[in-house]
């Protein structure tokens, strides 16, 4: 099995799945019934593409482990996702703004994905393409719409921005196993990702008249190599529970 | 039962009555997402079927919906392939279809769909377009074919579909986006 390949699947079934479960905890409790809706919907097509990374990742493995053993089956610090994507929802600025960093960079990487030299990862970056457009379109609106809104959501949404800015880095950040991906054609390198995502970031914040942060602060790391912020184990709890109290049950 | 003698052409009509469990107006077919049909020597029968969004809850019921079709029409071995690309894409959605869905009350898909490879980045990045993307698409009311209508929400019921309101009739209206 090429480990590598493995390990680049979960990162991305991860950070989609970790993401959609943090904002479908807002299911039913949205500032608004089509904030609601969005955001359950947003969650519904991350868990899609979940199933399509997880069912290649355990196939590819020849474990036995399929897209529900992958998901149920593992502790925290077997995930793979970034550590942007498990902060907390905090008040509305903080989810959308966690969303934009996210969306920006997923729709650059799932277009370049489209190109990558394994049809199978092309095929579902392909699926996946339209709605990852469609995601950042909404997210772009709405930091706009709260970063030039009232005193009051500007100065929450330029909170927000500061605060999530340090776990942004670590998505451009490549350790042996994106590099890999990079060298097999798979994926693409880091640094035109970086520059198109700091690039639509920056655009987005000038209409929203918010200060965008230093590319050159600090950046937290470690999600991509399993070490977690106390976040993941708390949301991972929640999702896991059924499956581990009763494993393998079904509806 | 009927074992032999199935013909490509008829797989297609009894698939063409497999309503959409989410819109039962709209069959599969009109939907665009069977995309191949396939009868064996021996009558095994294949259909290569496309999901709308990797997300969408009604794709299963979508499969086992033209499975049981298949088995009621007497076809006893009958296989379904899922296939990702090339994507699904409302431009695959039939005429017929789209006046269906205006007759129920949906505003059908006003514009072509994206074509990805025109998705790039550029300098004039404004809100709610994102790089390359489209103006906003033309939305005619299904109640009163009024086009001076307005977004209310870019998700609705589902996620193939955005919420309207018509500022004429006044009437709140599901517009199947463009996907």
């Amino acid at each position: 099995m090429d480990d590598n390949k493995f390990n680049y699947l979960l990162r991305l079934g991860d950070n989609a799945l970790v993401l959609s479960q943090r904002i479908s905890e807002l299911c039913g409790k949205g500032p608004a019934l089509e904030e609601d809706m969005a955001l359950t919907n947003v969650s519904l097509d991350l868990l899609g593409q979940t199933r399509l990374w997880y069912s290649y990742a355990g196939e590819l493995e020849g474990a036995g482990r399929d897209e529900d053993r992958l998901a149920f089956h593992r502790d925290a610090h077997q995930f793979r996702n970034c550590l942007l994507l498990e902060q907390r929802n905090g008040n509305y600025a903080d989810t959308m703004m966690r969303q934009f960093f996210f969306d920006t960079w997923h729709y650059f990487q799932i277009g370049a994905l489209t190109k990558s030299s394994d049809a199978r990862i092309a095929g579902i970056a392909e699926k996946s393409l339209k709605e990852v457009t469609y995601h950042l379109r909404r997210s772009g609106d709405l930091v706009v719409r709260l970063g030039d809104g009232t005193p009051e959501s500007h100065a929450k949404t330029q909170a927000a921005a500061d605060a999530l800015w340090m776990y942004t880095g670590e998505m451009f950040n490549y350790d042996a196993v994106d590099q890999a991906m990079v060298d097999a054609g798979v994926a693409p390198a880091a640094a035109p990702l970086r520059a198109q995502w700091l690039e639509h970031v920056a655009a987005i914040f000038a209409e929203a008249t918010l200060v965008m942060p230093s590319p050159d602060a600090w950046m937290q790391k470690g999600g991509k190599q399993g070490v977690h912020s106390e976040h993941l184990g708390y949301l991972l709890a929640e999702m896991q529970f059924l499956q581990r109290a009763y494993p393998g049950a079904e509806w | 039962m009927q074992t032999a003698a199935v013909t490509v052409e008829q797989v297609w009509a009894w698939l063409a009555e497999v309503a959409d469990p989410e819109i039962p107006v709209i069959s599969v077919v009109d939907l665009g997402i069977v995309r191949a049909v396939e009868v064996a020597e021996g009558g095994a029968c294949t259909v290569t079927i496309t999901p709308t969004y990797s997300g969408c809850p009604a794709m299963q019921v979508i499969a086992d919906a033209v499975a049981d079709a298949l088995r009621a029409h007497g076809m006893a071995d009958v296989r379904l392939h899922t296939q990702l690309t090339p994507a699904w894409t409302t431009d695959w959605m039939s005429e017929s279809g789209k006046a269906k869905l205006r007759g129920y009350g949906i505003a059908p898909p006003a514009q072509q769909a994206i074509d990805i490879s025109g998705l790039r980045a550029g300098a004039g990045v404004k809100r709610g377009a994102l790089p390359g993307a489209g103006p906003q698409p033309v939305v005619a009311c299904p109640q009163c074919g009024s086009t001076h209508t307005e977004l209310t929400s870019q998700f609705g019921s589902t996620p193939c579909k955005a919420l309207y309101k018509c500022l004429d009739c006044r009437e709140p209206f599901d517009y199947f986006k463009c996907h």
